[in-house]
């Protein structure tokens, strides 16, 4: 089946973006991926050998983790298995309130002394 | 260094103004090569974190999915994502490094202060793998039309 390779993990599949890798489950797949592509191994999966938090992978259009047998889930050689690392972040900036635009501070007493009291 | 055309530039800006006071976030796509990243169309994505919008984003991985299968049949990669800072700085903070997973990618910030896009920054992430990451300051060079001009911290 074809397995789809997002950028950063092109350069451990010798910049191939699609690689064909045989197997009739997921896992069987990802164990001859690695076989294929060893160094991609450690970029895929912890110490334990679990899938990385951040590496999701489709199955055409389904979320391995929601699959009910998940990597022990059948697969057929027309199937595209798609591997796409987690995009997000954030400012950490605090809640709505701390906002310039929400914010009240500029109109509030900052002590004793201030002349809004 | 990150090449990018005005129109692609200005739209990634606006959709940081129009989703304000919320973060906007979209993917980049073209291709790199030794000279840098090089933009050539970007696709707005959605927000994801409606729960926490204005100091949270998230591209959903089926979304993800879509781009990239787009991508693949324009003969493009994914080559780097934006989103906006709304009235923070356009500089990376520790949850942006968190869940920054695209080594070689860029990642363009776009700080947009009280409704207006202000500075627009662009970062690196290079290194091998999530142990050894880091972001590096990526200058933008962004071409407009006839003439090219060198930008860091555009207002």
């Amino acid at each position: 089946m074809n397995i789809h390779i997002p950028t950063p993990l092109r350069t451990y599949t010798a910049g191939a973006e699609t690689v064909t890798v045989p197997g009739t489950t997921v896992a069987e797949v990802f164990t001859n991926l690695t076989s294929q592509y060893p160094d991609l191994k450690q970029q895929l999966f912890s110490n334990e050998g679990k899938l990385r938090s951040f590496v999701n992978v489709y199955l055409n259009d389904e979320d391995l983790r929601y699959l009910p047998e998940k990597e022990a889930t059948s697969v057929a050689a027309a199937d595209e298995l798609t591997i796409i690392p987690s995009i997000a972040g954030g400012t950490d900036r605090p809640g709505k309130g701390a906002s310039r635009k929400n914010s009240s501070s500029r109109n509030t007493p900052c002590c004793s002394c201030c002349p809004l009291l | 260094m990150l090449h990018i055309d005005y129109a692609n530039y200005e739209s990634l800006r606006a959709h940081g103004e129009e989703t304000y006071p919320h973060e906007c976030c979209g993917v980049l796509l073209g291709k790199s090569n030794a000279d840098g990243n090089h933009v050539q169309q970007i696709v707005r994505a959605g927000n994801t974190r409606t729960d926490s919008a204005h100091n949270r984003y998230n591209i959903a991985p089926q979304e993800l999915v879509k781009i990239q299968r787009q991508a693949r049949g324009l003969g493009l990669d994914i080559v780097g994502f934006y989103h906006s800072h709304p009235d923070h700085p356009a500089q990376w903070s520790p949850t942006d490094f968190a869940e920054a997973h695209w080594i070689g990618c860029s990642y363009v910030i776009t700080a947009v202060e009280e409704g207006k896009a202000a500075i627009t920054n662009s970062f690196l992430l290079s290194g091998t793998s999530e142990e050894d990451k880091k972001f590096e300051d990526q200058p933008i060079e962004i071409e407009v039309a006839e003439q090219v001009s060198q930008q860091k911290g555009q207002a």
